[in-house]
């Protein structure tokens, strides 16, 4: 083929590694931004007192910049969706993939994966006006939006992507490791507990930090259902305010530049940390236990 | 034909894949501690009848099955049968090699746990014992617990054996086992399964002529689903009955 014009395939190679670039540098950039405008808090207070400091009460006089309590927020209803959601979704995904007819399993999985369509505005509009009046009336709370409401409702925003990815894991395994197993006399539970698990752990896991993450980012919900109270939670039916939640709530408020403003783009910060590291231990376990099981001549 | 126990047979078996009839009134014995192959063109069914003997074929959905198979004079098909039970007695190694990604150790001792048997020192004689029997062990004895994926496509084959050999089985199902490997090590297959006839009955699957005349000593030639011919290995490739079976041994077909 020397027909093909060597210039008009640089233009091509070109053109795509600047759409490449362009999008991120903008990402690249945003980031630089919010570190330039987060950083300046620290002018105000110390590293560790803006981390570890118990009171957020930033608009009194002297404010106070501890955002503790939200960071406890955030991983408090992280950790409590999680309990909820790991379980709920990878046992799904077992089902899905490893028990259900084929049929059933075609039907099924789109409509899980569907459920990770619904805007979280939906979902916490839920949580505030169907779940919170239960809670609150069974187990006689002076508010229904809170830890557990807010857990349980981003529980269900996570399950769908811990229940999709765990299931293209566990369908993956290669058959004839299932067939190994039956052949050597394993039950099919035994040759999902002990072949086809162990072979689809990177995938698992890779689902369950990209649901968790999804969780620790999630703001519309929290927003609504949290409770919004910026203290250190004692029992699950405390109202909390995560970091996500603050900002939203406050930023409209700040005044530009102000020191309230370079609190809430520093909490930006942590959480950027936080959902980075997420998904900066879902690449290394992917990569690092890459799903084996084909053997290799 | 050859004086000896028949440990399973085949009486008027057929085989369905939905509407596909790959298997046509299958009958022959099979007898104990004696190597019988199955050879045949690809697609002749051979594989399909292999997977029937430790009911494999359970797995595929539209499957159907009609006739029996005799384990000791019991029918295998039979509802009052536990396949677990069963496969635990026919042990099968499969093609390409397929061990767990797991220790050598664990892949050996696998079948031990799922049976039940927890006692170490009764686990560890026992995964020693069956590495050696796949004439594995002088390799591995060192390195028993790391990785099984680390092997050469030889080794892994053998430890698929010594895996399938630590249950204890009295019927060894190969199907193809050395389609995958090199002439070296199919040589040591070979040369394993002339030692394993002593124990088991087997019964291999191979698209190599000369590799069933070499080890067994009952040879069956499937063509089109339909069992041809079955003798004494010998007299199957010395003075074939069918000229079927000629055209096919002598590379003229297939």
């Amino acid at each position: 083929m020397s027909s093909l014009n060597p210039n008009k395939e640089k233009t091509v190679q070109s053109f795509f590694f600047m759409i490449a670039l362009a999008s991120i540098l903008i990402l690249l950039m945003i980031s630089i931004f919010l570190f330039m405008e987060g950083l300046p808090i620290l002018n105000h207070v110390s590293i560790k007192d803006f981390l570890f400091g118990e009171y957020w009460y930033p608009t009194s006089d002297p404010p106070d910049f501890g955002i503790f309590p939200l960071i406890i927020g955030s991983l408090s209803t992280t950790f409590v969706s999680a309990v909820l959601s790991i379980p709920l979704g990878v046992m799904t995904a077992i089902y899905l993939a490893e028990i259900a007819s084929a049929r059933f399993r075609e039907i099924v999985k789109p409509m899980v994966e569907l459920l990770a369509a619904l805007p979280s505005v939906v979902i916490g509009f839920f949580g505030m006006v169907v779940l919170a009046p239960i809670l609150q009336n069974t187990f006689d709370l002076t508010t229904g939006l809170n830890l557990f409401n807010a857990s349980l409702m981003l529980g269900f925003m996570s399950i769908p992507t811990i229940c999709s990815i765990s299931e293209d894991a566990i369908y993956s395994v290669p058959s004839n490791l299932k067939e190994a197993s039956l052949a050597l006399g394993a039950t099919h539970l035994e040759t999902i507990i002990r072949v086809v698990l162990p072979a689809a752990i990177s995938g698992i896991s890779t689902a369950v930090i990209l649901g968790m993450s999804r969780a620790i980012g999630e703001t519309m919900v929290i927003l609504m259902v949290a409770g919004g109270a910026a203290m250190v939670p004692e029992s699950i039916f405390d109202p909390v305010r995560p970091l996500p939640a603050s900002i939203a709530a406050e930023m409209a408020e700040a005044p530009f530049r102000g020191e309230h403003y370079a609190a809430l783009f520093a909490t930006g910060i942590v959480l950027f940390l936080f959902t980075f590291s997420f998904n900066l231990i879902a690449d290394y376990i992917s990569n690092k236990y890459r799903q084996v099981g084909d053997s290799t001549l | 034909m050859i004086d000896a126990t028949i440990k399973m047979s085949s009486k008027n078996l057929n085989f369905y894949y939905g509407k596909f009839h790959a298997l046509h009134d299958i009958s022959f014995d099979i007898y104990q501690k004696q190597v019988t192959a199955l050879i045949g063109p690809s697609g002749c069914g051979k594989s399909t009848f292999l997977r029937c003997l430790n009911r494999m074929n359970d797995l595929i959905p539209i499957s159907r099955v009609d006739g029996n198979i005799l384990l000791d004079n019991e029918d295998i098909y039979s509802p009052k049968i536990d396949v677990v039970l069963l496969r635990r007695r026919v042990g099968m190694v499969f093609q390409k090699p397929n061990p767990f990604p797991k220790s050598i150790f664990e892949n050996v001792a696998y079948g031990m746990r799922v049976n039940g048997i927890k006692n170490k020192s009764v686990i560890s004689s026992r995964v020693e014992h069956s590495l050696k029997q796949s004439a594995l062990w002088d390799e591995v004895k060192d390195r028993l617990y790391e990785s099984a994926l680390g092997l050469s496509g030889g080794q892994q084959q053998r430890l698929c054996i010594a895996r399938a050999l630590a249950v204890d089985p009295e019927v060894l199902l190969m199907d193809e086992p050395a389609s995958a490997l090199d002439p070296i090590a199919t040589q040591k297959i070979e040369e394993l399964i002339a030692q394993l006839k002593e124990s088991f009955t087997i019964i291999i699957v191979t698209h190599n002529m000369q590799q069933a005349a070499r080890v067994s000593d009952v040879t069956a030639f499937f063509y089109m689903g339909k069992l041809i011919e079955i003798n004494n290995t010998d007299m199957l490739f010395t003075r074939p009955a069918l000229q079927q079976t000629e055209d096919y041994i002598t590379g003229r077909f297939g």
